[in-house]
């Protein structure tokens, strides 16, 4: 853990990992799990599911959900449904699952080779919506889209996650391919990639504009990047797509030329794995296989009081369950030894200010705390621009009495989201 | 059930940067160290007498505060042992304990608790101590009066009061190195310039103490000083006489910075120290006491939730929405 130096002036500086190229050769190959787990968005009620235990599936069968609508799966797996149940996940949300059994060998579903094979939007939204790499179609693909600019990160938003560096350092090839694909499959007229300094050669030869980030959190969040590369802030509230700029990860592009050149959608994922003593190895996964079978195929011992995070240290969600599955954005799942757990307190800001300074959004921190802790987001929004915060958790890491702000921030978020949308019928 | 392995899971971000309120604290009471010994060296036991019952008090009132509201035990945390600290820095030698007692009580309960506790206090706990207890009794704490025991071997009129009564001539008996190593009187911990620059510096390089608010307070001292000496060279003290005396230094590094009542943006922290040191000055030259640190910087406390609205934009607000 990166403590605070011992004379502490200015901002934490943050470094990432940046991985040796060397690294291309240990990539670890997760077995295939006798059981895999498919999470659903939990804007689908596992009610409406017209899917049903025992139905047989082939891996990168494309299982339409509900009876109305297009909402798909995609198996990762041949073999047979066997439970359907649901999983509470961040803030209290419900996701529907769907396990499936693994018969052992794959067997190739023919759907996506007979009539998906053509690169173009509809196809996109047709079938990638499982992709690794968690590429939102949605936003990028749709008629709809103000999406004028895409971003490839190639360069993990958080810290000792190094999945899309990887990527970028070993798929080369394949990401210059896939940048052919995405400019058909998609409405935007430029695209850029982001990549560490050390990778900005490599990055030239995919013909797109390549930016360079230094590697220092939270120089890596899309809303810094964005500003750093068109000079553009995002407006409160908003995302960087409601600004007209997508992100997409580098592992997905990839994912593109191996959904088109092999007629066959992926189904495994790359993640970095970060192991008790922080250090990140990168494995291959089927998407679903459950995190206790990662650990246990790595040799890594869970034990109680730990905690596993899904996604990196600052911004990462901790689980629950050791069968949480990897699912297409799992870029990295972390454990961390109870021993090592920094834990927050309830005692009050002192109001030292450390929040403020830390903060890259120029959010009155020490002024919102006060606010969110009496419940009072409407205020909080309105005047102490709890909708600026880009979401990087360094005012938690730098507060000196451990508050949780960061968690107090996100849930201040979520509530008042509930909020306006419960007044926008009657607007 | 036993056996069970159960996952802990907290909320991002999983990893922080150590710091804690107690490791700053003690931080400040080490910083705090050069300046006591030299006061400890020079008054002896009565002024460790002072100091230590100050600290004791200040901590035992905490901890009645404590149980009588029913709220954790907070003195682990370092900072009624800070506020008990200071505030006996700001003594004479010769305090009586009563006064000690009831200063630290007012300092703790009605400076801190009542407002809820650390971090909600709009002024600086010790300066609602110091300055109550010397609206209250101001003859115990007239430095003149209270160590006319004492030779120390240098001149034992405090320097402020001199300059205050008799004008500049009265500087002939004070020279700034003589001040910067401690030869006036003062308060227990107050007087040794050097101690305390070296106590600042150190809390400023560790990030415990803002040095835009210590640096600020100094520069309105020092101009607002400047001003008033060539106004009338006989009658104003010069800037540096007015930074090494009193409670200059102590209140540059330790009392305005007091985290809850003092800002924590750029400008408004410059404001903050520069005003304080204006006032201060101005107290001084021609207010009715003869130190104005106090006061000084209690009126900026009160001004300090206002200055704090200066502030940058946040993200995204800098721009008109389209
Ligand atoms: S998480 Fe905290 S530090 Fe980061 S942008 Fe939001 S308010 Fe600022
Ligand atoms: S870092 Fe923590 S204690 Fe300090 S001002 Fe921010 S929220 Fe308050």
């Amino acid at each position: 853990m990166i403590k605070r130096p011992f004379f502490g002036l200015g901002t934490p500086r943050l470094k990432y990992p940046v991985i040796d190229i060397d690294i291309a050769d240990t990539i670890r190959e997760i077995p295939l799990p006798q059981k895999v787990t498919l999470l659903l968005s939990p804007d689908i009620r596992i009610e409406d599911l017209i899917l049903k235990a025992g139905d047989s599936v082939k891996t990168g069968q494309k299982l339409k959900l509900l009876d109305d609508g297009n909402a798909y799966l995609i198996s990762t797996v041949t073999g047979t449904i066997a439970e359907i149940s649901e999983y509470t996940g961040y803030l209290g949300r419900i996701y529907p699952a769907v396990s499936i059994d693994a018969a052992g060998e794959d067997q190739w579903d023919d759907e996506f080779n007979e009539t998906g094979k053509t690169p173009n939007p509809e196809n996109a939204l047709a079938f990638f919506n499982y992709l690794p790499g968690n590429p939102d179609f949605t936003t990028l693909s749709s008629v709809q889209s103000a999406i004028n600019t895409i971003i490839i990160n190639g360069l993990d938003s958080d810290l000792l996650v190094t999945t899309n560096q990887f990527v970028v350092k070993t798929e080369t090839g394949r990401l210059t391919e896939g940048i052919e694909y995405l400019k058909k499959i998609t409405r935007a007229s430029r695209i850029f990639i982001i990549v560490p300094p050390d990778s900005a050669a490599l990055a030239e030869k995919t013909g797109v504009p390549v930016y360079a980030v230094n590697p220092v959190y939270p120089n890596t969040l899309p809303q810094i990047i964005m500003k750093n590369i068109s000079g553009t802030e995002v407006l409160p509230g908003n995302s960087c797509e409601d600004m007209g700029v997508g992100f997409i990860n580098a592992e997905a592009v990839v994912s593109l030329t191996m959904a088109f050149s092999e007629g066959k959608i992926p189904v495994d994922k790359i993640l970095t794995v970060i192991n008790k003593d922080y250090v990140p190895e990168t494995v291959r996964a089927r998407i679903g296989t459950p995190v206790k079978d990662v650990f246990k195929a790595l040799d890594i011992d869970t034990a109680h009081g730990d905690q596993i995070i899904f996604g990196g240290p600052m911004t990462g969600t901790a689980v629950y369950s050791e069968d949480m599955p990897v699912s297409p954005n799992t870029d990295a799942v972390m454990i961390q030894d109870s021993a090592r757990i920094t834990l927050g307190s309830d005692n009050q800001c002192i109001n030292c200010g450390e929040c403020v300074r830390a903060c890259p959004a120029g959010v009155p921190v020490n002024m919102l705390v006060r606010l969110l802790e009496n419940g009072l987001y409407e205020e909080a929004a309105e005047q102490y621009d709890l909708l600026s915060c880009i979401e990087c958790g360094l005012c938690s890491y730098v507060c000196i009495a451990r508050i949780p702000v960061f968690h107090y921030i996100m849930l201040g978020k979520y509530e008042f989201g509930r909020v306006k949308s419960a007044e926008e019928p009657n607007a | 059930m036993p056996n069970q392995k159960l996952l802990v899971s907290s909320h991002a971000p999983y990893w922080h940067n150590g710091s804690s309120i107690s490791g700053k604290n003690y931080s400040i009471m080490l910083a705090a160290l050069p300046a006591v010994g030299m006061g400890i060296y020079q008054y002896g036991m009565p002024a460790l007498g002072v100091l230590a019952f100050s600290v004791s008090c200040a901590m035992i009132w905490e901890l009645i505060m404590n149980l009588v509201m029913r709220r954790p035990v907070s003195i682990g945390d370092g900072n009624a042992a800070v506020i008990g600290l200071l505030f006996g820095m700001l003594l004479p030698a010769t305090t009586p304990w009563w006064m000690v007692l009831v200063g630290t009580f007012i300092a703790i309960v009605v400076g801190k608790q009542i407002y809820g506790g650390m971090g909600c206090n709009p002024f600086n706990p010790s300066l609602v101590g110091i300055a109550i207890v010397m609206l209250s009794w101001k003859n115990y704490l007239n430095f003149n009066a209270a160590l006319v025991n004492y030779d120390l071997g240098f001149y034992m009129v405090y320097p402020l009061a001199a300059v205050k009564h008799l004008g500049t001539s009265a500087l002939s008996n004070y020279s700034i190195s003589g001040l910067i190593f401690g030869q006036q009187t003062g308060g227990v911990g107050t007087t040794f310039g050097l101690g305390l620059i070296i106590g600042g510096l150190y809390l400023i390089l560790r990030g415990h103490i803002r040095w835009e608010i210590s640096l600020s307070f100094l520069v309105g001292v020092f101009m607002t000083a400047y001003l008033f000496n060539i106004a009338d060279p006989d009658k104003y003290a010069g800037p540096m006489f007015h930074i090494f005396t009193g409670y200059t230094l102590f209140g540059a590094f330790f009392l305005l910075t007091e985290d809850s009542s003092s800002p924590v943006n750029f400008i408004p922290m410059l404001i903050y120290g520069a005003a304080a040191g204006f006032l201060t000055v101005l107290i001084r030259n021609i207010g009715a006491f003869v130190d104005g640190a106090v006061f000084a910087i209690l009126m900026m406390n009160v001004a300090n939730p206002l200055l704090d609205k200066i502030r940058p934009k946040a993200f995204g607000r800098g721009i008109e929405h389209a």
